[in-house]
């Protein structure tokens, strides 16, 4: 399976086995969705349990807030992740907030997919990076697959928390691994075991990273996109990282990372959004924090700058193989 | 920036913002306020079309007269029995009030928000809604928990932030909550309850259920884009719900027409959503109840969501944090045309042979004394800042169902501190 048949799929899983799992957005219904992930799901489970909803980002996450609190277990998307800002008041102030206002009395267990990352020429409103925003609040879970496998398995494991999840969905690899080479032909997902996808049901524990390389040199952690575009890097010019997939930034998974860094001595932090204030800075502060003594350089962070994304020059902003080239080589200059 | 008018020719643009009638000092007028007589407005069919509620969205529904005689379509004809009940309830909502306001100047909370004048909006609406019928209420509608018959001394235990508030001291006092009273919790947030509760009815219908939704802003916050939201959402899916709108003519300092009132009625707003809209006299008990009773039913039979303007005054600051004689003139309550919710309730109930001045005010020392009560047993579990409050690990609690690393490890710190600080705070 490609990503989107696996998002897909997990999807149609939890809408066979809970009748309470609904699914709705702009364009999810008939239509399928405008990246086919909801693509049969009505024709399949009706129109009450997946339908089309008025372009309003807040409606659409405040209306599934309430449909959480009735006992359903709404799954809404959010066309793209550069659309979520409307709804953050019902994510930030409500979600988010729901059961520890109420003292558990109600909760809010939502799940919020929305297709994120540049890589796509998207420009400005169809490239960002928005995950920093989330982790920022409490009582969120930020989760973010990089392979079809783990999309499905995290989505079913999204969909059953009892907590209010946001599944960013790297739409540059819906169809196939990207290895940071725009300018190369695009590979699709049949070539990469993270394209084998079991058809029924199983979950991917949240809150557990995946070393997706083992390696002595320096440890990377990455999620979404940036996992490939490194993995493809350092295989290039024969690094022996020790690859992190996070899957889940919060909770994060904090073993994983520090058992890792404290055997390489070294860190380099990788994601697409802008970098001032981003996800990256909070775990080089972790890991400043937990491996202080067996850092042999300063953690290196290699992201999207510190602007709007661009469009025509997408490929000058894009953390690609030469700006993490540089920054490995800084890395591993001592 | 002052820059030289263009096509100088040409009058220039002036900008309209809008100012209330009165401000402090003035004497206050509302003649020129249109007071329909009790009993001129249509009853329509509950299943009339969305298209058909113009003349009655800028209109008034109104039962109770000035002889107070229940009076024309609206009248929902209530048993005496239910008309004291209802009155007994607004009576206790007023004594609550009072003496948790007093509270607050006592320094045993925080912060407390009246709802006098507006008594008969929420517990009239409970009244004709059934029990297990979900409410989404904003921080003005006590009186919904009150007509509940919900505990007095949980609420204040929630005011108090003491050891027996269920909220565990997490909220603001009045922020309540409860599940058991289909009373969803209440936030800060402005209007986001309005989406909620209109996605809770969508979810009851979508299951084939019969309860229904209500759920109450204020005019001002009807200029949040969840009311937007929320109305569309509703339209759209004709969903089982009641749209609330609490038009009492003041969102703290900023008069109604900074949300829109100058221009037309709030009521109005639902005919360009293609929702019935009523607009009600909101400090009548008989014509709300009876409109929330008309929408109940329309609800109930899957005719769609109906908005309901109640027109109404705040009559007191809008917190204990506000001062309303820095904004307004302290005469408007005073000359308000719809008088006082509870006296007009009582007048009628008089005007019927089934009450007296006797029994009301005996009725009044009653309650005084209930509540008087209730604050000295909630009082035994706490006022707020005086220790009794809940254990500290509570603190951390129900951010998410099973606690993260990092939390556990922020609890670990924040007891580590309380070691160290050697404050005498009980740990469970």
């Amino acid at each position: 399976m490609n990503m989107i048949q696996a998002i897909n799929s997990a999807m149609a899983v939890m809408m066979e086995r809970d009748p309470d799992v609904i699914v709705m957005g702009e364009d999810v219904g008939y239509f399928g969705g405008v990246f086919r992930a909801t693509a049969g799901l009505q024709a399949k489970f009706g129109k009450t349990r997946v339908f089309d909803t008025p372009i309003t980002e807040c409606g659409i996450i405040g209306v599934a807030v309430g449909m959480g609190a009735y006992g359903l277990r709404p799954v809404p998307e959010i066309q793209f992740a550069d659309y979520i800002y409307p709804a953050l008041d019902q994510l930030v102030s409500e979600a988010a907030r729901l059961r520890y206002r109420s003292a558990g009395d109600f909760t809010a267990p939502i799940t919020v997919r929305s297709p994120f990352g540049g890589g796509i020429f998207g420009g400005q409103t169809h490239s960002q990076s928005p995950e920093g925003i989330f982790t920022h609040v409490s009582g969120l879970k930020t989760v973010i697959p990089s392979t079809p496998y783990d999309a499905k398995g995290l989505l079913i494991a999204a969909i059953e928390d009892n907590d209010p999840v946001l599944f960013f969905e790297p739409k540059r690899i819906y169809n196939g691994p990207f290895d940071g080479h725009w300018d190369r032909p695009s590979k699709n997902w049949s070539g990469h075991p993270g394209g084998e996808v079991p058809g029924g049901y199983y979950r991917i524990e949240l809150g557990k990273a995946q070393i997706v390389r083992p390696g002595e040199a320096l440890t990377v952690l990455a999620y979404g996109t940036m996992v490939h575009v490194v993995q493809a890097t350092c295989e290039e010019h024969g690094i022996d990282a020790e690859i992190v997939d996070l899957r889940t930034l919060l909770p994060l998974d904090i073993d994983t990372i520090e058992a890792s860094v404290k055997k390489t001595g070294r860190c380099l932090i990788v994601h697409e959004a802008t970098r001032t204030g981003g996800f990256g800075a909070e775990l080089s502060a972790l890991v400043q924090e937990r491996c202080f003594y067996q850092l042999e350089a300063p953690i290196e962070r290699v992201t999207g700058f510190d602007t709007p994304y661009p469009h025509s020059l997408e490929w000058a902003y894009f953390p690609g193989p030469v700006r993490l080239k540089m920054a490995l080589d800084k890395l591993l200059k001592d | 920036m002052t820059a030289e008018r263009p096509r100088a020719n040409l009058p220039p643009l002036t900008l309209h913002v809008p100012e209330p009638k009165f401000r402090p000092g003035d004497e206050a007028d509302f003649a020129d306020v249109d007071v329909p007589p009790a009993g001129a407005a249509r009853r329509p069919e509950a299943s009339a079309a969305p298209d058909s509620f113009h003349e009655l969205a800028y209109s008034l529904v109104r039962v109770l007269d000035d002889e107070g005689q229940a009076v024309g379509p609206w009248n929902p004809k209530l048993s005496p029995d239910k008309l004291r009940r209802m009155l007994r309830h607004m009576a206790l909502v007023r004594a609550f009030d009072e003496r948790m306001f007093r509270a607050q100047r006592q320094g045993k909370t925080s912060f407390y928000m009246k709802c006098t004048g507006e008594e008969a909006i929420a517990v009239a609406a409970a009244h004709a809604l059934e029990r297990d019928d979900m409410v989404f209420p904003s921080y003005r509608q006590q009186g919904l928990l009150i007509a509940r018959d919900w505990d007095l001394v949980d609420m204040m235990n929630q005011i108090y932030s003491n050891k027996g508030d269920r909220l565990q001291g997490k909220q603001l006092p009045i922020m309540y909550s409860t599940k058991e009273g289909s009373f969803f919790s209440i936030s800060g947030n402005l209007a986001t309850q309005y989406p909620q509760a209109v996605g809770w009815a969508m979810a009851s219908a979508a299951k084939g259920d019969t309860r229904i939704a209500a759920t109450w802003c204020g005019e001002g916050s009807t200029a949040e884009g969840d009311f937007h939201s929320a109305c569309t959402f509703a339209s759209v899916y004709r969903a089982p719900v009641i749209l609330n709108v609490v038009n009492n003519q003041w969102a703290i300092s900023s008069f109604s027409g900074f949300a829109g009132a100058e221009a037309t009625t709030f009521a109005a707003r639902a005919v360009g959503y293609g929702i019935a809209g009523l607009r009600v006299d909101g400090n009548d008990a008989l014509a709300v109840y009876a409109a929330t009773e008309w929408a109940a039913e329309r609800a109930r039979t899957n005719q769609g969501p109906t908005l309901i303007e109640h027109f109404t005054y705040r009559a007191e600051g809008h917190s204990t944090s506000d001062d309303p004689s820095q904004y307004r003139s302290a005469q408007e309550y005073g000359v308000w045309p719809l008088g006082d919710p509870i006296v007009r309730l009582k007048r009628h109930l008089i005007a019927i042979g089934e009450w007296d001045e006797d029994r009301h005010a005996a009725q009044d020392r009653e309650l005084a004394e209930m509540v008087k009560a209730a604050q000295k047993e909630a009082e035994k579990n706490g006022i707020l800042g005086h220790g009794l409050h809940q254990p500290l690990d509570t603190l951390f609690e129900g951010v998410f169902e099973e606690m993260p690393w990092h939390l556990k490890e922020q609890q670990a710190q924040m007891l580590a501190e309380e070691e160290a600080s050697g404050r005498p705070w009980a740990r469970k």
